[in-house]
């Protein structure tokens, strides 16, 4: 039994919503990050199922870059982290209240 | 005799999976050999801290909320980049005859430029434990 | 297969002959890669390395050099755009690498234009560095990266090379936003700048999978292709990811409600930073949404249009009358430069010639006016860049009476007073309002002008009022030093903002000529 390409777009559209919605709620910057993940893993999960339903191999081509985009994201966005939670317990983003007006 | 002709047409497609079959079977003996010789030439001398299961060098003591180095960031950091990279060095690989010369330079082109970064950290001291 | 092996490796094969396939693996037809076609682009990305293979392996390492290099990698990159929107000119446009890449009018002045930003920001940003005794090269690395981001952007004819670009010119920006890493403020604005720009880039490439999920490709000239073959193209799944691109573009270039990391990210990263993000940042994210939606998606222009209208007029609303709260002066910049981002949207929303034209000239002339403002930014906010409230600005005219006009004519400018190029950007895209028949937003657009005037007026106000006693003291023990790099900016964007508001034939011409191939 094969499963309908449209069922796993569903799933994409369900995680990346999932991601959106977990980096809006979520106070930790670290689970903040995650979520980018989810997201980008959702964009990636879409982006294969329409190279596969299209008979197109540019879709998975894509997702290369993507993985390699959301790696160099990974690095600088730990690297601010570790910068700017260096003398702290949490890595809470309410912490971050130094600017506004 | 027609079962027989289905095996002979069945064998193309099952000698893929012989390929598969040799292939796990020489890296089973291979890591066999290897640590069943180690076994047989190491000296034996029983000490505790021999027993406790290996963690990447850090003990396995406590929960596993605990603080680390913030060293093993950097190092972790600068080996999820250049691993990612490889996502264009395999499919490069996988067909660097019909990509030619022009294929060749392009990647050496490719991993210089990572190399210039690495050396970059290196001379920023990012690579010296302190 | 031209009775060649199949592949080159031999287990492969021996898997392929085995099974008895018929086809093995297709063989690679190599794009024709012309690297003239992105020279502007190589020449930022090269000076980079160089830079940092100097910094790496050089003992002596005297930072005005490095600035030097920057200015000229800058110029190269300049003097390069030069001779393609030449060849552009006598050979037409074309598209190169496989499609991927295009050079038209469009992608050349926005080449010309980073390249004149690197050059400025640079410049900016050399005193800076030395005043708050920030070592090594990374400010100019990073900028000249970011910008090579922002060419690609600008010349992309592939949603992946878009993406790319974008990427390459926001991850560069994350860094530089937390540059000034001692101090707090600028690493919490590159933390907020991380978070939201990570989820607009997720967001936008959802938006570029939906696309090639109802269209077949990436590709922009096949997607045209594709929208005019098709009979009725408009279906959810494009839809969809044209509003999900829409969202992608609207968070890198401020639009409300997509806005709400501008002002923090202005106020705390490093003030030369800022003034190249605002610049900088801005006209990339415009190119790509500019190219995207007028070349591209021209075809589903009453799906869109409506679209943008709200989202100009939230834009120059919020913009506008936000700012007037703000009592800081890079959070002031920052909501003045969300309404301009309003009037950039004025030109889309009428997807005409003359919207596209009005909108590049927009982009050009609020780049100097931008860069001179943040360097009188920079240079008031004294050693540790901290004084960024109003009050610092109280009797400038007394201390520093070259500065203060100066600011006055590019606050000004930025309001929209005639004989500056700030007027004839607003009178061009509100007239393409008009002419595109958007009568209530040409009107907001103007209202929403005299609202911007007013904190304009304020700040230039206070600079010319009297100082009280206490102010004076300290303005005489530590005077206000204007570094001669900072004067060069501040002598380029004023110069240009007021000689192409008297004359401003030349660069009215530079913006209709930078057509797009479509």
């Amino acid at each position: 039994m094969s499963l309908d390409g449209s069922w796993y777009l569903c799933l994409a559209a369900a995680v990346f919503t999932i991601g959106a919605v977990g980096l809006l709620v979520r106070r930790n910057v670290l689970v903040m990050f995650m979520c980018v993940e989810l997201m980008l893993n959702a964009v990636n999960l879409t982006l294969v199922t329409f190279a596969r339903m299209l008979d197109d191999i540019g879709g998975q081509a894509l997702v290369f870059f993507v993985l390699v985009v959301a790696a160099a994201e990974v690095v600088v966005g730990l690297g601010i982290i570790v910068a700017i939670f260096r003398r702290r317990v949490g890595a809470t983003a309410d912490d971050l209240h130094l600017l506004r007006g | 005799m027609k079962a027989l002709t289905t095996l002979i047409a069945m064998s193309g497609f099952l000698r893929e999976y012989l390929t598969v079959l040799v292939f796990g079977a020489a890296a089973v003996a291979m890591v066999g050999a290897m640590l069943g010789a180690g076994s047989l030439l190491r000296p034996k001398r029983a000490q505790l801290q021999k027993y406790i299961s290996y963690e990447s060098g850090v003990d396995p003591v406590g929960t596993g909320w605990s603080q680390s180095q913030i060293r093993y960031y950097l190092f972790g950091l600068l080996f999820v980049m250049f691993e990612v990279e490889t996502v264009f060095i395999f499919p490069w690989a996988v067909r660097l005859e019909d990509l030619g010369l022009f294929g060749l330079v392009e990647m050496v082109v490719f991993i210089a430029i990572l190399a210039l970064g690495l050396l970059y950290a290196w001379r920023k001291g990012v690579l010296r434990w302190m | 297969m031209n009775g060649l092996p199949m592949n080159g490796l031999p287990m492969n094969g021996l898997l392929v002959a085995q099974a008895g396939q018929p086809e093995g693996l297709a063989p690679l037809e190599l794009p024709n890669v012309e690297y003239s076609a992105m020279a502007p682009h190589l020449i930022l990305i090269g000076g980079a390395l160089v830079l940092l293979v100097w910094v790496a392996m050089v003992r002596r390492r005297p930072p005005w050099a490095w600035a030097a290099f920057t200015v000229a990698v800058g110029l190269a990159s300049l003097g390069a755009s030069w001779l393609m929107w030449l060849d552009v000119g006598r050979n037409g446009p074309r598209t190169a690498v496989a499609d991927a890449v295009v050079v038209d009018g469009y992608s050349i002045f926005f080449m010309v234009l980073v390249s004149v930003i690197v050059v400025l920001g640079a410049l900016m940003g050399e005193s800076f560095l030395k005043r708050e005794d920030i070592r090594g090269p990374e400010f100019y690395v990073l900028m000249l990266l970011s910008s090579s981001g922002a060419m690609f952007m600008a010349s992309a004819n592939d949603l992946v090379i878009t993406f790319l670009g974008l990427e390459i010119l926001s991850i560069a920006l994350y860094v530089l936003a937390g540059l000034d890493n001692r101090r707090m403020e600028s690493r919490e604005a590159a933390i907020k700048y991380f978070v939201l720009g990570a989820f607009s880039s997720a967001v936008f490439l959802y938006g570029v999978a939906l696309v090639y999920g109802a269209t077949g490709s990436t590709n922009l000239g096949e997607i045209v292709g594709y929208l005019q073959s098709s009979v009725a193209p408009a279906n959810g799944v494009l839809l969809a990811g044209v509003a999900l691109l829409l969202v992608g573009f609207g968070f890198k270039v401020a639009a409300v409600p997509f806005h709400t990391w501008t002002p923090d990210v202005y106020q705390g990263a490093p003030s030369p930073v800022t003034g190249f993000m605002a610049a900088g940042a801005k006209a990339a994210g415009f190119a790509g949404l500019l190219r995207v939606f007028f070349a591209t998606f021209d075809t589903l222009k009453l799906d869109w249009q409506p679209i943008v209208w709200v989202l100009a007029v939230a834009t120059l609303l919020v913009g506008s009358v936000l700012a007037i709260v703000q009592e800081d002066i890079k959070r002031v910049l920052a909501y003045s430069s969300i309404s301009h981002a309003g009037f950039v949207l004025i030109g889309l929303q009428a997807a005409n010639e003359k919207g596209l034209a009005g909108s590049l000239y927009y982009l050009l002339t609020y780049a100097f006016m931008v860069l001179g403002s943040f360097t009188v930014v920079t240079l008031v906010g004294r050693k540790g860049d901290a004084r960024h409230d109003l009050d610092a600005y109280r009797g400038l005219s007394a201390r520093r009476p070259a500065l203060a006009l100066a600011f006055t004519v590019l606050l000004l400018a930025q309001a929209g007073i005639p004989f500056t190029t700030g007027f004839l950007a607003k009178f061009y895209v509100i007239s393409a309002a008009v002419e595109g028949r958007s009568y209530s937003l040409a009107l907001i657009g103007m209202l929403s002008s005299v609202v911007a005037a007013f904190f304009y007026l304020r700040i230039t106000v206070l600079m010319y009022m009297s100082t009280d006693e206490e102010e004076a003291e300290e303005a005489r023990t530590e005077p206000l030093a204007i570094p001669r790099s900072m004067a060069v900016v501040l002598a380029v964007s004023v110069a240009f903002t007021v000689a192409f508001g008297l004359l401003p034939a030349p660069v009215i011409d530079f913006a209709r000529d930078a057509t797009l191939l479509i």
